[in-house]
Formats: structure tokens, sequence, C-alpha cells
């Protein structure tokens, strides 16, 4: 196990400042079975016993499932690894004597909140629009008593997988959040329960993605490249086909005239 | 004096015990109900489960949680599945054998009526989470399919994928969204509770910390749910997400709250074994590997060969061998600690010896490559990214880790802990798991608290009435935040040069040693004075930066710490004082011949819930006395 040292430039930015810049570290002793955080947390103890300021970042699982982390590596949104967030990503990729560029998921929508930490609740905002099947508790039929054929659920499940991380935005040219908000789409269009809610569901969703400053979708296709969970773009088409069917009355277009 | 503790069990037959309960609970009119206010921690599936339930009917609801959305409590992370007792494979399962199982696997220290409320509610939850979009693993003719946990004979688990904590949760997120939406809850991302405000004797309210601004809030209400989570990160390393504490319930421990079996942990024996001292983590891989994968060590300590060199015959597969009945899928708590028995005994493999092998040869030769992927693609994409192996062609390597504590805050039957109007749901209260818990059970307690027991409980409580008008300008209110503003102060002031890491890792050791998988008298007793040694230095010594106007992780941390120098301390004095081995609390000092835990049921079959009585104070031990009335206490056999 041979230990690296590695040089960190990377974006610091002061709690509501309209500007920042890189900074350059050097941290010693990694080890090529640290992860990239781990390497962060090592540089921020050292910068800690120094008197200076750590890095302000966000973590939490630390196993890829929860989305709370997400940095750009090298100009990759999770770093150059496929299939990984930033958390999975471990030292070994990297050679000794290499500086790596690290910055925030960048996007008029994700407003820096400190260094490498972005304000991600438009996501949020998105959700509370129609990503979720109107069933309040206690109102369920038996688990069993609609079907489900197995590849109707499958599909849901690979869609549902999206754990909301936002590299698809910050991947994309446009700030597009078409990934995601179609992810969750096409989850509950593949479900019989997500059915009533359909065209309504779609038209609602879009219309606040729109209203955050998302960009449209162009097709480049880096959303994709960076999803973590493989989540594919096909969910784009489906979406909108989702859209035009509501907006031309194909579900329940009355339901969502409000908007 | 101690107590004996009245649970509020009602009365009458078992099976009719939560029925008639939900009967004879006072309810509020719907028209009434939005002038109630409701304070939830936490966005699991316990809190987001109960926020979002508490606005479909009509509360007012204010949900806090530390992540910068509720979509990412920690519920997430679970793998393997969600418990139900439907018996949709009609192999004999039941409500009553799920009740059984879940008594027996937490080694007869649970609470009989809430386990049998917690088996009959299973249902309800996978029909809700499908009514939801949950997408659940199915068979080919459409139904739900199943799996097998540890400690049962039957497949009661749910599943989607290796991610069913996440479907789980993004469900509650969604049930959570729509309630946003509709206005009855309004959520509070990134904001830790740091205190709990008592006025007449009743919970009326919380003092939080904004993490972006670092300033300090006050909410009232007319009764406060905590759903926090557990308290495994007293461990520092453990399967936990790293922003896990034990601060909400601690805190609502030092206000009077009374905090049950504390030392009741449970080490899961299957996380990718510690690589270094640098490590932020243990990575937990699923117990659901345990239906394919077979444990094993070689049969000759110190044997370093590769794993495809040792033959078959040099081979111990040591859970089949000892419990021939369940094989490799025993509870975990037996599992782990047969695992470190091997190790201990010089066969542990890997560089460090401490790890065993979690072999899926036999699995890929019965159903082929993709079968097994198709289970458990997920985990072993994730093993091999840390590990850099091959679990397809090497076996896994695997050693216990600290996964998820019993103990928590004491509740009645109506989840109500000691302070009025203070309920406690999920993991984050002790009630339902005994001395271990099931694989697949805290997912189902979770919701079931979340989604039916709460709802149903609280507005029982505010039904009752006697809530007088409470504001935030309560001078209740100032004072704790006088107090909780003193502490942060005090933590930025020390200006050491320790940081918190050090101190915290410095503690991990300590409870990892000594209040871990094997605990006995001395080893306890030195980790009270250790911990006490600790805690004083932290409190001169440690550097937290930064100032606490500002989003500042380090000083989070400071204070999630310093709750855990203390609360380490009471593990390890509820550990000594409870003087035999009994589910994940084993004592050296009481095992049988073969080796496994031994009980006492004479002098132990009972809940021991402590009471803070001052800094620098005993706490005071009560106690609940645990009565079997429709089940026979047994010593514990899986062979």
């Amino acid at each position: 196990m041979s230990e690296m040292t590695i040089h960190l430039k990377i974006w610091r930015q002061a709690r509501g400042a309209a500007k920042g810049n890189f900074e350059t570290y050097t941290v010693e002793k990694v080890l090529p079975e640290m992860s990239f955080l781990e390497t962060l947390d090592l540089l921020n103890e050292k910068l800690t016993r120094q008197g200076q300021q750590p890095v302000e970042f966000d973590s939490d699982c630390r196993e890829g499932i929860c989305g709370t982390c997400g940095l750009v590596i090298k100009g990759t949104a999770h770093g150059p690894n496929p299939k990984t967030t930033t958390c999975e990503v471990r030292m070994r990729h990297f050679r000794d004597g290499e500086t790596i560029t690290v910055e925030p998921f960048r996007a008029g929508p994700f407003p820096i909140l400190k260094d490498l930490v972005v304000d991600r609740t438009a996501f949020d905002r998105i959700q509370q629009q129609g990503g979720f099947v109107s069933a309040n508790t206690g109102s369920a039929p038996d688990g069993n008593a609609v079907p489900i054929p197995k590849i109707d659920a499958d599909k849901a499940m690979d869609a549902a997988s999206c754990i909301g991380c936002g590299a698809c935005v910050a991947a994309c040219p446009n700030a597009s959040a078409s990934l995601f908000v179609s992810a969750k789409i096409s989850q509950l269009s593949y479900l019989p329960q997500g059915g009533p809610e359909r065209g309504r569901r779609a038209l609602l969703m879009i219309g606040q993605m729109d209203r955050e400053g998302f960009g449209d979708c162009s097709n480049h296709g880096e959303c994709e490249a960076v999803c973590p969970k493989e989540i594919s773009i096909e969910n784009i088409a489906r979406m909108r086909r989702e859209y035009f069917k509501g907006a031309l009355g194909g579900h329940d277009r009355k339901a969502a005239s409000g908007d | 004096m101690s107590k004996i503790l009245d649970a509020k069990i009602p009365s009458g037959p078992l099976a009719d015990k939560w029925d008639r309960h939900e009967m004879e609970c006072p309810l509020v009119a719907p028209a009434n109900r939005r002038k109630f206010t409701v304070i939830v921690v936490g966005t699991g599936l316990a809190g987001g489960g109960a926020a979002a339930t508490l606005g479909e009917l009509g509360y007012n609801v204010l949900n806090f949680c530390v992540q910068d959305t509720p979509r990412r409590a920690h519920s997430v992370a679970a793998q393997g599945g969600i418990n139900a007792s439907k018996n949709y494979q009609n192999d004999g399962d039941s409500v009553e054998r799920l009740f059984y199982d879940t008594v027996k696997g937490g080694d007869y220290r649970s609470r009989e009526a809430n386990v049998y409320r917690l088996a009959q509610l299973s249902m309800g939850i996978i029909d809700q989470c499908v009514a939801m979009g949950v997408p659940f693993a199915r068979e080919y003719g459409g139904t739900l399919a199943n799996r097998s946990f540890g400690g049962v004979q039957v497949s009661r688990t749910f599943y989607a994928r290796g991610q069913t904590g996440q479907q789980l949760l993004l469900g509650v997120y969604s049930a959570l969204s729509r309630q946003i939406a509709a206005g009855t809850v309004k959520m509070f991302p990134r904001h830790e509770m740091l205190d709990l405000v008592i006025v007449d004797g009743k919970a009326r309210g919380i003092v939080c910390r904004d993490l972006v601004t670092g300033e300090m809030k006050r909410y009232a209400a007319d009764a406060v749910v905590l759903a926090t989570g557990g308290y495994s990160p007293v461990f520092y390393l453990s399967t936990n997400a790293v922003n896990c504490s034990a601060t909400s319930i601690w805190r609502a421990y030092k206000r009077g709250a009374l905090f049950a079996n504390p030392c009741y942990t449970q080490i899961h024996p299957t996380a990718i074994p510690q690589l270094g001292d640098y490590q932020s983590k243990l990575t937990l891989m699923s117990e659901s590997l345990r239906n394919d994968g077979r444990m094993w060590v070689p049969k000759a300590p110190g044997d370093k060969r590769r794993p495809a060199d040792i033959p078959e015959a040099e081979r111990d597969y040591f859970l089949e061998r000892r419990y021939p009945a369940f094989g490799n899928l025993v509870p975990r708590d037996i599992a782990a600690r047969a695992s470190k028995v091997e190790c201990d005994a010089g066969k542990g493999v890997g560089n460090t010896g401490f790890a065993v092998y979690l072999d899926f040869a036999d699995a890929i030769k019965r159903l082929g490559r993709d079968v097994v992927a198709d289970r458990y693609g997920n985990l072993f994409t994730m093993y091999e990214e840390i590990i850099a192996d091959d679990p397809y062609h090497t076996p896994m390597m695997i050693y216990p880790a600290p996964h998820y504590t019993m103990g928590g805050l004491w509740v009645d039957y109506n989840l109500e802990s000691t302070i009025p109007g203070l309920f406690v749901a999920g993991e984050a209260n002790f009630s339902d798991h005994g001395a271990n818990r099931l694989g697949a059970s805290a997912l189902m307690q979770g919701c079931a608290d979340g989604y039916f027991v709460v709802p149903r409980v609280v507005a029982g409580y505010l039904a009752r009435g006697g809530l007088g008008k409470v504001t935030t300008d309560h001078e209740a209110f100032g004072a704790v935040e006088d107090e909780v503003r003193k502490r942060y102060d005090a933590l930025l002031a020390v200006k050491g040069s320790r940081t918190v890491r050090d101190f915290h890792w410095d503690l991990g050791r300590v409870m990892w040693d000594k209040v871990g998988m094997s605990r006995d008298r001395a080893g306890l007793e030195q980790a009270i004075v250790r911990i006490r040694e600790l805690r004083e230095a932290f409190w001169h010594d440690v550097k937290v930066p930064g100032e606490a106007a500002d989003f500042n992780k380090q000083l989070e941390m400071a204070g999630r710490v310093a709750d855990f120098l203390e609360l380490g301390e009471l593990m390890a004095m509820d550990a000594l004082a409870r003087e035999e081995s009994c589910g994940g609390h084993f004592r050296a000092e009481h095992h049988t011949p073969e080796g496994e835990a031994r009980r006492d049921d004479e002098n132990f079959m009972h809940v021991a819930a402590w009471e803070h009585k001052g800094d620098g104070q005993a706490p005071e031990r009560h106690v609940e006395p645990l009565a079997y009335e429709n089940i026979e206490v047994k010593t514990r056999s899986y062979k």
C-alpha cells in the first residue's frame, strides 16, 4: 500500500458571498484504498490543526445511496468513474502527485451555500407538485390485489433508483433537471397505482421544473453518462409522451388546469 | 427511590389489545385538528410517516431534519427488506408466528403487547406502500416476491432489490411532499434539534440550530415526536451515516425522559472489514446475502492460503456446523459472535485476521451468475469498488460492525416517554426488539410507528385536552435557548489542540473494545473511567474551528460527540448492571458451556430505564418488569 501525495484544487466560497475562488492544498499520506471524501476529511483535520477554515462539503451515508454528496471531481460530476457517487470514489483511481480539481455541482437553481455545499431544495419543490400517488394512510387494498407484471415492476424500480443527487443537472450544458424529473414520472407511469394522476403529474412537475430555472433538454446525454444509478435517458422520452398526453387531455387534464 | 414503570398496556386478550385501544383513544374532530400543532423531529420511516399521516388527518405539523432534504434520512440505507406476516408464500406464516419469532429473536427482553401490535400492523404496511407506488420485487405472475431473513423459517421479507429502505423512504417522502404542497406539513431541512422545551411538565417545543446560518430558533407545539434514529456512531465506526447522532434523544433524557436499555446494541455480522485508521464508516453487506452465501474460515489457525487454494475438507462452515437448523440464517447476534469466536481463535482471514469469508460459489453453481447478480448485484458492485476484488470469483471478506441500537428512550404502549406529550418512534425508542433485532424488522417498526401508531396515540393525547396556549415567547424557551447557546459557545471557546474526530475516534475504540461484542466487569469498569477522562479532556482540549453563526460542520459534530461522550458512559453502566447475557448483550461471565448467551430470567427479566439526576450525579436505574403471558419463555436455540 503505497502512500501518495495529492494536491487538491478546491473551490472556496464564503457563505452568502457572490464570488469564490480556487485554493490549492496538499494532502500527504493518502492511501489508495481511502475514499475521496476520507481524503477531504484528512485535509480538514490538517486545516483545523493549523487554525485554518476546513472545507465544507455535504455527505451522509457514505455508501452511495442517500444522494447527499456531490462534487465535480476533475471536471466530472461524481468523478471520473462511471456508476459511482462521490463518496464511493476511491483514491486508487488517482496518481501520486496528481492535482485534482474539486468544485460544487454548479447550476443556477442550485445556489452555493458555502464552499462545496449547494442548495438543492428546488428538487423538493418539483416533487411536491406531483411526485406522489394520492393515497392516504389506511386507504390501501391488499398488496396483491392488483398484479403488476414483473417487467413493469422492474422498469419502475430502475427509474425509482434515482437518489436525487443532482449530478444530472451539474453535467447538463443547459442545467436541465429532465433526467431527475423523468425518473419519478416514469416510475409512477409504469405502475397502475400511478395511473389516475399521470397527466396532472407530468404537467405540474414539468411546470415547476421550468419555474425553478432549470433548462430544457437538448439530448446531450451528459446526464445519463454521470448518473451514479444508471437512470436511462429513455425516461426523458417517456416523460415527454406523458407530458403531451397530459397536455392533450389524454389523462386528466381538467385536474391540472388550475396550474 | 427506584421506580417500577407502568407501560400502560391495555387489558384484555393480546390479539384484541390494539383494536380496543384504538377504539378507546379519544378523537379530535376533523375541523379541530388544524388548531393543534405537532412537532416531528426526523423524516425517516417513523418521523416522515408520522408527519405525513398527521398532515393527511389535518393537524398542523412542523417537521425537522438535519439533512438537506427529507428524502435522505438514514432509513434510506436499509438494504435487505421489510417483514410482514402476509403468508403469501403459504409457508405457515401468521401474526402469531411473526410475534413469536420477534420475541424469541429479542431473547425474551421485549414487551409482548408492543410486538404483537407490530406483527398485526405489518400487513397494512405492505398494502400502504404498494398503494403509494413502492416498486417491490414481483414474481412473473405479478404477485409480490419474498425472501428469508435470519432467525425465521418462513419467507416473509418483502424487498426492492438491495434498496428496500430507499424505496420505502421515497414512499414516505412522496407522502410528505404531498402534505407539504397541501400546506399541512411545514418542512425544516438542515435544522438540528438541540434541546427540548418543557412547560408545566409537558413537552411543548424544541430549540434548533439552523445548520446553514447557525441561527438558534425556537418552535412551539402541543406535542413533540422524536424519530431521530439510533446511536451506533457512539462506536465512531459503524454502518450508520456520518450525521446520525443521539443528540435529540440525549437532550430529552437530560430533561427527564428515561433512557431504556442503552447497552442493547446490534453488531451486524456482515460488514466490510475495517481497512485503516483513516476510515469514516463501515459499509454493510445486507443480511439477505446469507440466503445464498455460506460463511466459513479455514480449519487451521493461521492458514494464509488464498481461499481458492483451501480444499473443501479444510474449511469450517462454522454456522452450518454449530446451528444446523438455521445454518447461515441464524440471527445477527449469534452470527456476529460466532465470527468473533473464530477470529479470536486465530482463524480469521485477510491482512488483519479480523474477517471471515462469505462465499457464493455454491449459489453461483446452483443458480447461475445471472440469478445471483439479479438478487445481489448492487452489493457485489459496492464490495468490489471498496475492496478491489470480485466476489463472483473470490469469497467476500466480512466482519461484524455496529449497526443498530435496540435501546432508546423508554416509552409506554402509547410510545409516550416519561415526559407527557413527548412521543418517541422508530429506532429512537426501545420498545419492540428486546435485546436483539431480527433482520428486516427495523423498517417494519419504523413504518408501523410512523404510519399507524403515532397518529393514533398523539390524537388521543391531544383530545384529552388540558393544553394551554404556549408560544415561543414563554420564559421556558428563553431559558433553554440560553443554555444551548452557552454550550455551543463553550465548544468554540476551548480552542484546544485536538480535533473533534480525534476524540470521537478514541471514544469509539473504548466502546468497541470494552462495550462491544463481548463485555466483562473489569473492562466495563475501565471503560467508565476512560470515558470520563476523555470527556474531561474534550472540554479542555478540543479544537473547533469557525464561528457559531455560520455553516460549520465541525461545530455540529462537536455537539454530537459531546453527547456521545456522555451516552457512552451510560451504556457501560447499563451493561455493568445487567449481570446476564441476552441477545446482543454478551457478558463474558455469563455463558453456557457451549459459549451461548445465558440469561438470568429470575433477576433480569425487565427493562432497565435510567433517569438523569444532574451532571456529575449517578443516574438512577428503574425497571419495567416484563411478563410473558402468551409465549413460553425458553432458552433460545437455533441448533
